[in-house]
């Protein structure tokens, strides 16, 4: 671990602009005393003296919008928190990480725990939260124990506890490990499961703004957003916002995997190519073994897969950038969605029906069981995935999965039924002659790939 | 009887003060998490029973919890569990070779344990290391970038520990 964190380093040093990961490489920087020496919790000291809608109306200015997929303005969902008098108010943060393709938030906090600290204790103060808590998800275990000895940490230096630096702000922190859910992801299901009960998203409204913890107004952010809230402060809204373009400011970290040669965490202004961030020794430094490119999943496992052509290009002619609004253009006929940054990429020799089986099957698994669109339709995606992957499909399999993906859709309390539905969807949308392949070749399919035929022709250009 | 040791007795108080008062259920995750650790490395019902006894909560609360997290085992494990992740990102790094090696390593399938008790083979969905792929989780640790070599390295270091 201790060598992949140096190569990580090194490799992050050399990058462009950054702001969460500025300090990455300085020795130490986990801990408080370093992290301090560097900077750390100036924008504390400068949030203290502000006034708590202040902090809200310069986090609006400042553009961020929510990490951990939605992309929701996090300013606005910070204004919409309920304030009646009495009632105590909560931040929680969302550090369940599990969207496939994602591995970001486990970087930030198992490297330089004190910026999520840090950016939590602005958002407290802005918030009116005394007690704050980061839920993370159960597998990230060894990363609680550094998380709770940052805390500490930061409570010994007066940063936690009473009367924060002497505002007459008191705030405490505590990290509540999940249990193996995906679906705690979702907000309110993270908030069942952080009351002690199953992880089944509740019906909105209402909002957790409104009633969000034990029945009390709650916000629950992602590490990105929080920890992007510290430079915020710091430099000014108007500053974070000249960073980026149109509604995509700021800075993004990117997980990349797949087949690429540099697998890893990258923080991007989001002005950059998709081809510049897959082919520059910067970034992924292209693909191994000299191979081509078939298709990437560009943020996370949900999104819409695109093949080569559609991905590097929109069906506009444009180069595709790596932001919400070019990564999201023509819609899901012909683009995806910027989502958690979780870039997957899929070189020449894999299969589409393969890969869409191993999704089909992550979200039967981690569908909770309330909805039975979602309940009955991921388990019946999955099986019909698998026997078109073992050349045992029927050619109208093709159009029933196209069928029940439609009939999930749009139909479940919480999201996780469209994030089950828009990877099957995506797949047929634009590789269906692969799927036709397998049926009409249930033994050769076995044996050998479909391979890359015209996913990487030169797209035709809309006259 | 099922009691937990002193230590976890000051750890689930501790766990509990971090609700406000009449919430202590919240601390139902955490405190299973501990009983597991605990109690040979899965729950038993008398152990889940014990658990709402302490948190004063019915023990089909515990049980309804118990069952919808991957995490907690119900039912006995070996004493080390190799979870191996086989979602999209492992699998495109070759995942499935390593389960398969696995198992014919082990002679055990999926779901199964040794009958020395000492390994049992699980599959889990995303991890959260897809830059690292393809990976495991074994106890509190991530064991990354795996190949045929790290997976005998690793039986042996578990085997090495039993001695």
């Amino acid at each position: 671990m201790q060598s992949l964190m140096n190569a990580e380093l090194k490799r992050i040093n050399t990058m462009s602009r950054k702001l969460l990961l500025e300090k990455a490489h300085v020795e130490g920087i986990r801990h408080y005393d370093v992290y301090r020496r560097e900077g750390g919790y100036r924008s504390v000291e400068k949030a203290l003296k502000m006034q708590p809608n202040d902090i809200v109306e310069e986090v609006k200015k400042s553009g961020l919008r929510g990490r951990g997929g939605a992309g929701f303005p996090t300013g606005m969902k910070w204004s919409f928190l309920a304030k009646p008098d009495g009632v105590p108010r909560y931040l929680v943060c969302n550090a369940d990480e599990s969207e496939p393709g994602t591995f970001k938030d486990r970087y930030l906090m198992e490297f330089i725990p004190h910026i999520l600290i840090e950016g939590m204790i602005v958002a407290s103060y802005a918030l009116g939260s005394n007690n704050s808590y980061i839920y993370i998800r159960g597998e990230y275990d060894w990363i609680t124990d550094i998380l709770e000895e940052a805390i500490a940490e930061a409570k010994q230096n007066g940063w936690l506890g009473k009367n924060i630096q002497g505002s007459g702000f008191d705030c405490e922190m505590y990290v509540q490990r999940g249990a193996g859910a995906y679906i705690c992801g979702e907000e309110t299901a993270l908030l069942e499961s952080l009351e002690g009960k199953r992880g089944n998203p509740r019906i909105k409204p209402p909002f957790p703004a409104i009633k969000g913890l034990w029945g009390c107004p709650t916000v629950v952010n992602n590490v990105e957003t929080l920890a992007a809230v510290v430079p915020i402060i710091n430099e000014g809204a108007e500053e974070y916002a000249k960073i980026g373009i149109g509604k995509s400011t700021g800075t993004k970290l990117i997980s990349a995997c797949g087949n690429i040669n540099k697998p890893g965490i990258y923080e991007i202004d989001m002005t950059i190519s998709v081809e510049e961030f897959i082919y520059s020794d910067e970034y992924c430094g292209g693909i191994p073994n000299g191979k081509k490119l078939k298709a990437c999943i560009p943020g996370g496992s949900s999104v819409p897969i695109l093949p080569a052509n559609l991905l590097l290009t929109t069906a506009k002619g444009e180069k595709r950038l790596m932001n919400y609004e070019s990564l999201s253009d023509g819609g899901f006929a012909t683009g995806s969605m910027m989502g958690s940054g979780g870039f997957i990429v899929l070189d020449e020799d894999q299969c589409i029906v393969k890969h869409t089986y191993t999704l089909a099957r992550f979200y039967r698994h981690e569908s909770c069981g309330q909805c039975s669109p979602c309940r009955e339709g991921t388990g019946w995606m999955e099986k019909i995935l698998l026997s078109i992957e073992k050349g045992k499909g029927k050619m109208s399999d093709i159009d029933l999965l196209w069928d029940i993906q439609r009939k999930i859709e749009g139909n479940t309390i919480c999201p996780l039924g469209d994030a089950a539905a828009w990877p099957v969807a995506a797949a047929i949308r634009h590789f269906r002659d692969e799927f036709e392949w397998h049926v009409n070749n249930p033994d050769k399919c076995l044996t050998e790939n479909f391979g890359l035929r015209h996913y990487a022709d030169p797209i035709h250009v809309p006259v | 009887m099922i009691q937990f040791k002193e230590a976890s007795l000051i750890k689930v108080k501790e766990i509990i003060a971090r609700y406000p008062p009449g919430k202590q259920k919240s601390a139902l995750l955490p405190v299973l998490h501990l009983a597991q650790v605990e109690f040979g490395g899965w729950l038993d019902v008398p152990v889940m029973d014990y658990v709402a006894s302490i948190l004063n909560i019915e023990p089909i609360e515990v049980y309804e919890v118990a069952s919808f997290y991957s995490m907690y085992n119900l039912k006995p494990v070996g004493k080390h569990v190799f979870e191996v992740c086989q979602t999209g990102p492992c699998m495109l790094n070759g995942s499935d070779n390593i389960i398969d090696y696995i198992k014919q390593k082990l002679n055990i399938g999926v779901g199964e344990t040794t009958i020395d008790g000492m390994f049992t083979l699980k599959t889990v969905e995303c991890l959260g290391a897809c830059g690292y792929a393809p990976m495991m989780q074994l106890g509190k640790i991530y064991r990354e970038h795996l190949t045929k070599e790290k997976v005998d390295a690793i039986i042996d270091e578990c085997r090495a520990k039993a001695n």
